[in-house]
């Protein structure tokens, strides 16, 4: 059992939810919640924003009847927290990029504690947040609303790119990831996916995402996959 | 002293929780969270002779009360099982249940001939890894074999015969709510030397999303399970129990001690628990200790003095 200690609306539909309990987790591992009994049946899987000396912070998006649920949360409410799960981003060495896309942004602030010196991208469609929290961790930062975050990326000067953001987006950075540039760096680009999870341990095989090598879970194996690897259908 | 075990076919069960196939993978998952072998058995992820990769798009969707699941039976294949994960299951002291799917008659023979060599080279060895097959001819999600076998009972039948044929380990035949007859089904399984039937699969069900205009799952229908098919799964094993003299494994939505109680009162010998485990990932061991609980409550002290009691 984890304890609400704050769940503060930053936008339309966007929140930021702190809890004591569960103070453990790596970059873009991620927590199963439940704030609720029977139904909604499953649990909601939430990826690590930040993990404090006393807790664990998560920035989560209304999308259905369970995060509308922890939206109605308040300070000293209870909830179940199962985790930390998943692969998440690897530590690493070099010239880093993390590119967030709205509420993608989400497991990359934790990123920005652990990689300081990296250069931060924030792309919103609407209503940015968190983009203040994030200045101070970063490089630079550059945030865009309303156009293509991507764009603003020169992958040629990175080691590593981080990122993670609607569908689109992701493969939009796997295809400039294996794109061959004229001059510059290859960077390794890593994928953090977002799939529905039953159990999110590994033993369901609802959110099987297709790879090179074969079907891999995406709670276990993943989130976060090496851009090359995975292989978008549609 | 509370007594919670059961046997089949001389496989003993320390208790009558035992995790249902496709929600506990092989245990290993679970086996991080807790001690799985307080359990009383695993029926582990359906197997095929070949390795699977399952539907594409949505897999899973929520309704009030249950899941719908369109895996369409992932699974790494026999081979790879044995090699890999029998292993690990050999290390758990629980019944092991090897979980068995086709999509031909010979697929089913086939691998059921491998399980069976294993397991026998592993007997010589001393060390059983295989209690039990549970035999899927209930599978709705896949389009060949899978539930085409467990509608109609001559395609049953048939099934039912050759695999039997083939092993003489433990057999149960899972079998689908969707059966034109569930307990002539059932009926059929006992002639043809089943030594145990295990029920009820997922319910054939869909989900229309309304604004793209289509089902929401790539195969159109998907497989319906949770606490809302309890009332029809306790129903069938009732039906079931009063015309078979082999036990019945039973599950559908059981999420708590008495629902336990309650497929034992209806003539079930064990339970299976499967999306339960979504729910509360620690189910098993929840309902280890819950259970306990409540036959010392209500002064049971054998699941025997309950079984088919209604």
């Amino acid at each position: 059992m984890a304890t609400v200690i704050s769940n503060e609306r930053l936008a339309e539909g966007v929140y930021h939810l702190v809890v004591e309990g569960g103070n453990s987790g790596e970059m873009g591992q991620f927590y199963m919640l439940r704030a609720w009994g029977a139904y909604p049946l499953l649990s909601r899987p939430l990826s690590i924003h930040q993990v404090n000396d006393n807790g664990v912070e998560f920035l989560y998006h209304v999308v259905g009847e369970g995060t509308e649920i922890l939206a109605g949360l308040n300070p000293g409410d209870l909830l179940e927290l199962e985790g930390p799960f998943g692969t998440g981003f690897p530590q690493v060495e070099g010239k880093v990029a993390l590119v967030g896309g709205g509420i993608g942004i989400a497991p990359l602030y934790y990123c920005a504690q652990k990689l300081p010196g990296s250069d931060i991208y924030l792309g919103f469609s609407r209503e940015p947040f968190r983009t203040e929290a994030f200045r101070p961790l970063a490089a630079e930062l550059t945030v865009d609303v309303g156009g293509l975050i991507l764009d603003s990326v020169d992958f040629s000067v990175y080691d590593h790119i981080f990122v993670c953001g609607p569908h689109p987006m992701l493969k939009a950075a796997q295809l400039k990831g294996i794109a061959p540039e004229p001059a510059g760096k290859r960077p390794d680009v890593y994928l953090s996916l977002e799939n529905r999870m039953a159990c999110g341990i590994g033993a369901c095989l609802v959110c099987s995402v297709s790879c090179k090598d074969g079907q891999r879970k995406a709670c276990a194996d993943g989130p976060v996959f090496l851009a090359e690897e995975v292989l978008f259908h549609d | 002293m509370i007594n919670t075990t059961a046997t089949i076919a001389g496989v003993s069960f320390k208790n009558p929780i035992v995790m249902a196939s496709g929600t506990f993978g092989f245990g290993r998952e679970y086996g991080r969270l807790y001690d799985v072998s307080l359990l009383g058995g695993i029926s582990g992820k359906g197997l095929t002779l070949h390795a699977k990769a399952g539907n594409p798009g949505i897999r899973v969707y929520e309704t009030p009360s249950g899941m719908l699941n369109s895996v369409g039976l992932e699974n790494p294949g026999v081979e790879a099982f044995l090699a890999k994960e029998l292993p690990y299951w050999e290390t758990l002291d629980t019944a092991r249940i090897v979980n068995l799917g086709g999509n031909t008659l010979a697929d089913y023979v086939l691998g059921a001939e491998l399980i069976q060599r294993d397991a026998d080279a592993r007997l010589l060895a001393g060390k059983p890894a295989v209690d039990m097959i549970e035999l899927n001819i209930s599978c709705p999600n896949v389009k060949e074999g899978g539930i085409a076998f467990g509608v109609k009972t001559p395609a049953a039948q048939e099934v039912v015969r050759a695999v039997r044929a083939a092993t003489s380990l433990p057999l149960a035949v899972k079998l689908s709510p969707n059966a034109e007859d569930i307990a002539e089904m059932a009926v059929m399984c006992e002639a043809e030397g089943a030594d145990a039937v295990s029920l009820i699969n997922t319910i054939s069900g869909m989900k229309i999303d309304v604004r793209r205009r289509r089902s929401v799952f790539n195969n159109l229908y998907a497989g319906l399970s949770g606490p809302a098919i309890k009332p029809v799964a306790l129903r069938m094993v009732h039906q079931v129990s009063r015309r078979v003299t082999i036990p019945v494994i039973g599950m559908g939505g059981i999420t708590s001690a008495t629902d336990i109680i309650e497929f034992i009162m209806a003539g079930a010998t064990v339970i299976q628990v499967g999306t339960y485990n979504f729910m509360n990932l620690r189910a098993g061991s929840t309902l280890v200790e819950e259970l306990q609980q409540f036959m010392k409550e209500e002064n049971i002290s054998s699941l025997d003095e309950i079984r088919g009691i209604v």
